[in-house]
């Protein structure tokens, strides 16, 4: 089935989770050893900026999405194998229609509310929105 | 990958397959329920919302810098992690249709969640002894909610996972089992990467100042 599939078909798809048909047992584990370790690291990254003095204060939050971001990469790529490659063209289209969504519910949200509260709030309480 | 469950009935051979028909049970399955993954983070991504609009209307009740132990968050990270990791082992012991290495892998990967489950139920129960339930403030009820949320997705993919151990037991490597098997591992890598998304908003940029 697949020599069959690679053959005949250079564009078949891959269900998502799915890894590409190379590599035994030894290189899939190596795989997941791999993500593993990076998002450990950037795990402990997070941690270590969350509570740290040593940077600049109002850039952490900043750090810590880009972080996060990075490890959600990491966790697509090695975990659930969502790759770039011809076979995932679909996974990939439909992960990035959910991005969108999730970007502008999010992003409309949060423009929207402080947009609201910069035009409705007494300065004090306006402070005290911000810690 | 698996080649094993790619085996389907109105896919004989690949003489018969010279255009490309309709793809395989496994990707079809695969795709939609990868696409219910997707819509289930929309519905976070309203919850995270919520929560980082209300992040700071605790009615004079305490704040996230006063509630939350990042240690405890730390330890419950990597016990998510580490059972994601196992469920990825298992999904290999699927694919090459070892039964030992699979039931030991889901077992792990349950231990490991159950252990997350444990700390978060604790953390809970102790906000709500401190007075600090979800009905203190508008930012406590958008906590709750949504890392109550997450830990309900949680506890039902613990129930699932059990089912699969119980059904591969009972009825081994089976397509279609194999197929649940791939849907589960998208379910519980997905709620890991949620809980990226909570670990960072809720706690670490929620208890900064």
């Amino acid at each position: 089935m697949t020599q069959g599939r690679d053959e005949v078909f250079d564009n078949a798809e891959l269900a998502p989770g799915d890894e590409h048909a190379e590599g035994g047992v030894g290189l899939r584990v190596l795989g997941y050893l791999t993500g593993l370790g990076l998002a450990l690291l950037l795990t402990a990254t997070s941690f270590f900026v969350a509570g740290t003095d040593l940077v600049w204060e109002p850039s952490i939050p900043v750090a810590l999405v880009v972080l996060g971001i990075a490890q959600m990469g990491v966790h697509l790529v090695f975990f659930l194998h969502i790759t770039t490659g011809p076979d995932n063209t679909n996974n990939v289209l439909a992960l990035a229609f959910g991005i969108l969504i999730v970007v502008l519910v999010m992003g409309g949200s949060l423009w929207i509310m402080a947009n609201l509260n910069h035009n409705m709030m007494p300065m004090d309480q306006l402070m005290q929105m911000q810690r | 990958m698996s080649t094993v469950a790619l085996t389907d009935a109105h896919h004989g051979s690949a003489a018969s397959r010279e255009w490309s028909g309709p793809a395989s049970k496994r990707i079809v399955t695969g795709y939609g329920f990868w696409i219910f993954i997707l819509s289930d983070m929309v519905m976070f991504s309203a919850l995270f919302a919520t929560y980082a609009v209300l992040l700071g209307q605790t009615a004079g009740g305490p704040s996230g810098r006063e509630l939350f132990d990042l240690r405890n968050v730390a330890i419950e990270t990597g016990l998510l992690l580490a059972s994601s990791f196992a469920c990825g082992l298992a999904s290999i012991a699927a694919d090459t249709r070892n039964t030992t290495w699979f039931q030991l892998a889901m077992a792990v990967t349950c231990a490991f969640g159950l252990g997350f489950l444990f700390l978060e139920v604790q953390e809970f129960a102790g906000l709500v002894a401190r007075g600090a339930g979800p009905t203190r403030s508008a930012f406590l009820s958008a906590f709750f909610t949504l890392v109550g949320c997450h830990g309900l997705h949680v506890s039902a993919g613990i129930l699932w996972l059990l089912t699969m151990m119980a059904q591969v037991f009972a009825k081994g490597f089976r397509a279609d089992i194999q197929r649940r098997i791939l849907c589960f591992a998208l379910f519980w890598h997905a709620l890991d990467i949620i809980w990226i998304a909570v670990f960072t908003v809720v706690y670490l940029i929620g208890s900064a100042r």
